[in-house]
């Protein structure tokens, strides 16, 4: 058994809720690799007596499934009603800017994945955007731009993943 | 699980006393979604390493949200016996000042002081305390609250089930056991006149007899806190700061009703929320106030959490119950309806997080206590989310029949940098907007509707003078044709044509026969889809025209948008569905 096919295996089989189902299988995979490899699919649909196809209609219908590894960053951006009053466009404008991106998607150099959020719930804090998955609010556009900036410009550490 | 419900209380009192009235301070740190987007984990780094190097023994706990969310990050100190003294916009600098002050000198930082609260634990105001610091209970946001669901929130660590208890807890659930039968317990939910709080009304007592009638073995209660309403955060809030205060109060739903399995339905990512509430169960559990025979009662209660995928269809309870089945989360046809085959093709009751946060009080209380509160049939509290253009950002509960106005103006502190108040969108994306004209309304489920708005799910977002309508209602109908499911083809196509229609309206390349198409298409989805999203969906577009019929004009007739904001970029999500 390789790394992919351990960590897969323990992440479905290690749920410990009750009720285990194909998203709860998909969502647990998330949890550990970040994606859905194909292996994933096959697991899951193995565990849940499913067959492969249902199992990608599951998985191709909730956006937060990625089928590739994320890149070394992520970075959510709100796109919800609050913050959309209070700037999330320029906000956007300016990250895909430093970013050197026209919208959601991963650079080519692989260190920075880029997505919109319809809601990431901290609505008072609006404009919000989460750096992986840590949360920052009341961003001004030039802030969020020198956010993801220093991002980018700090060393890869992702150990050539 | 031998120990008794009163040997939980007098060792909850116990501990409650030790922190609120024993040797050390008490330091709580708002550290709900609200406070970890202003910064609370820095804050809570640099306090503890402030403690530790002035030699301060103090307990500190993480509690959630107290609603001043625009104060956040919040910090509070209590000396033993003395008030809470809150401390706002806390930053990893002003906590060495309030550590070197407040804890070491025992001075408290006025100019850095929100206010203080006094009630509750005998606690009084110091003698020495500084006149310079308010009372926090006469704040705007505080100074109209009624707190019911709310009650907990910001003062107790949801991570410790004894702080609930001590604070009231699971008496209403020891309370049902021990002295009410079922009906008995459904009966104070009735005499409350407690309507649901998802969006709809509905009376929940009526929503429960459905269930309660059923002789079926298995019988399911799903608590939904998908909440994907942008602008709303008071479901998560509430599982973060109480998360105890729902588990009673679908316990006391399965009791009412005769089931025995429950799901609280959370959607992924939203990590704080989903960590305290599947600790809380795992604390109820061992305490014995869920599992077999609670409390030595006989009656069994398993609860368990399940987790969606990002999807706002997700919320309508028939695709809730697809999705904790693994599936889509696509709208069933009805009937059947829930409560006669839901989940896993059982009997079903689907509640929204507030209504069941609402029933433990309302259990211990009763029923009339609870009708006494609010406006007409609009009974209780309406617990709001203010977002947007406004002084004070946050979350109220406040009696229901409120005027909205002074919600806004009162409450929120109005529009500020002198500019104006233009719009409220309320309800959630479907909900639509109320020009600012219109906002002289009661907060009555009966007399909004009427109105054409909803409350929804309690999210009040404000928009000023800078914002236009036009754009706004794109981006609302980006998010309903983003988050539509693809079931039903009217709502699927008809939100995508909706979306391109006003983009061409934003590119001030619209035509006069655009608006009468609009009213095509979203009668079309309102005839031929299967859930609220679709039947809904124009809401938003009808509604903008209706207060804002002049903006289109503007831009269609004289190819201008008065703000600028339709000229400026605008992005979209990549949906899947599409």
């Amino acid at each position: 058994m390789d790394g992919l096919t351990r960590r897969i295996s323990e992440a479905v089989h290690g749920q410990p809720q009750a009720t285990v189902t194909v998203l709860s299988s998909l969502l647990a995979v998330e949890d550990e690799l970040g994606y859905i490899p194909k292996e994933a699919v096959e697991e899951v649909a193995a565990l849940t007596h499913s067959t492969i196809n249902d199992v990608w209609a599951v998985a191709s219908f909730y956006p937060n499934f990625r089928f590739e590894p994320p890149c070394e960053h992520t970075v959510e951006i709100c796109w919800g009603t609050s913050c959309h009053l209070v700037g999330a466009m320029p906000l956007i404008e300016a990250i895909l800017d430093a970013a050197g991106m026209e919208g959601e998607g991963d650079t080519d150099d692989r260190r920075l994945t880029l997505r919109f959020n319809t809601c990431l719930g901290a609505c008072a804090q609006a404009p919000v955007i989460s750096i992986d998955h840590q949360l920052h609010g009341r961003l001004s556009a030039e802030a969020a731009r020198e956010k993801v900036s220093a991002l980018l410009s700090a060393p890869d550490s992702s150990g050539g993943r | 699980m031998a120990i008794s419900f009163q040997d939980m209380q007098t060792e909850a009192q116990g501990r409650w006393q030790a922190l609120t009235a024993g040797e050390q301070p008490w330091i709580r740190v708002g550290t709900a979604l609200c406070g970890k987007a202003a910064g609370c984990d820095p804050v809570l780094d640099a306090l503890k390493d402030s403690l530790q190097r002035n030699g301060i023994a103090a307990n500190v706990s993480q509690v959630g949200c107290l609603g001043l969310c625009f104060a956040e990050p919040l910090i509070d100190v209590q000396f033993p016996g003395g008030p809470r003294i809150f401390y706002g916009n806390v930053t990893p600098e002003t906590v060495d000042e309030i550590v070197a002050s407040h804890l070491v000198l025992g001075t408290p930082v006025a100019h850095l002081a929100l206010g203080y609260l006094a009630d509750g634990d005998g606690a009084s105001v110091s003698p020495g305390l500084d006149p310079g610091i308010p009372d926090l209970n006469l704040h705007p946001m505080r100074a109209q609250e009624h707190r019911i669901a709310l009650r907990n929130a910001g003062n107790i660590d949801p991570g410790d089930i004894y702080q609930y208890i001590a604070n009231g807890g699971y008496r209403g659930l020891d309370n049902a056991l021990t002295e009410l039968s079922p009906s008995d317990t459904l009966d104070h939910v009735n005499a409350s006149g407690l309507r649901g709080r998802g969006g709809a009304a509905f009376p929940t007592a009526t929503k429960w007899r459905f269930l309660a009638g059923s002789d079926a073995p298995v019988k399911y209660i799903l608590c939904n806190c998908e909440e994907g309403d942008p602008g709303a955060f008071n479901d998560k809030a509430i599982l973060e700061s109480d998360p105890q205060t729902l588990i009673e109060g679908i316990t006391l739903c399965g009791y009412a009703t005769g089931s025995h399995y429950g799901y609280i339905f959370i959607r992924h990512g939203h990590d704080g929320p989903i960590e305290r509430t599947q600790e809380a169960v795992r604390q109820a559990e061992e305490l014995g106030l869920l599992g077999d025979d609670i409390l030595g009662s006989g009656f069994s209660f398993h609860l368990e959490v399940a987790l969606t995928g990002d999807s706002y269809v997700a919320g309508e309870e028939s695709a809730l119950m697809e999705a904790i089945e693994g599936k889509r989360a696509m709208p069933r046809f009805r009937p059947p309806f829930p409560a006669q085959v839901g989940l896993f093709g059982k009997p079903t009751n689907i509640n929204n997080v507030k209504t069941l946060a609402y029933i433990p009080e309302i259990v211990a209380r009763g029923g009339e206590w609870f009708a006494g509160i609010g406006h007409d049939k609009s009974t209780g509290t309406a617990i709001l989310c203010l977002t947007g253009s406004l002084k004070y950002t946050g979350m109220v509960e406040v009696p229901l029949g409120i005027n909205l106005k002074d919600v806004l103006y009162d409450v929120a502190g109005g529009v500020p940098d002198g500019k104006s108040l233009k719009l409220v969108q309320s309800g959630g994306p479907l909900g639509g907007v109320l020009g600012a004209d219109n906002v002289d309304v009661l907060l009555d489920f009966d007399i909004l509707r009427a109105a054409g708005a909803i409350l929804g799910s309690g999210g009040l977002i404000v928009a000023d003078e800078d914002a236009c309508a036009v754009d706004l209602t794109r981006a609302l109908i980006a998010f309903c044709q983003y988050e539509s499911c693809g079931k039903c083809f009217p709502c699927r196509m008809g939100m995508s044509h909706l979306l391109e229609v006003l983009e061409r309206i934003c590119r001030l390349e619209g035509s006069v026969e655009d608006l009468p198409l609009m009213r095509s298409i979203g009668e079309n989805m309102q005839a031929g889809s299967l859930c609220g999203h679709g039947q809904l969906g124009f809401n938003p577009v009808a509604s903008a025209l209706r207060y804002f019929g002049h903006e289109f004009d503007t831009h269609i007739v004289d190819r201008s948008c008065p703000t600028g904001r339709c000229l400026r970029p605008s992005f979209s999500p990549m949906s899947s569905r599409r």
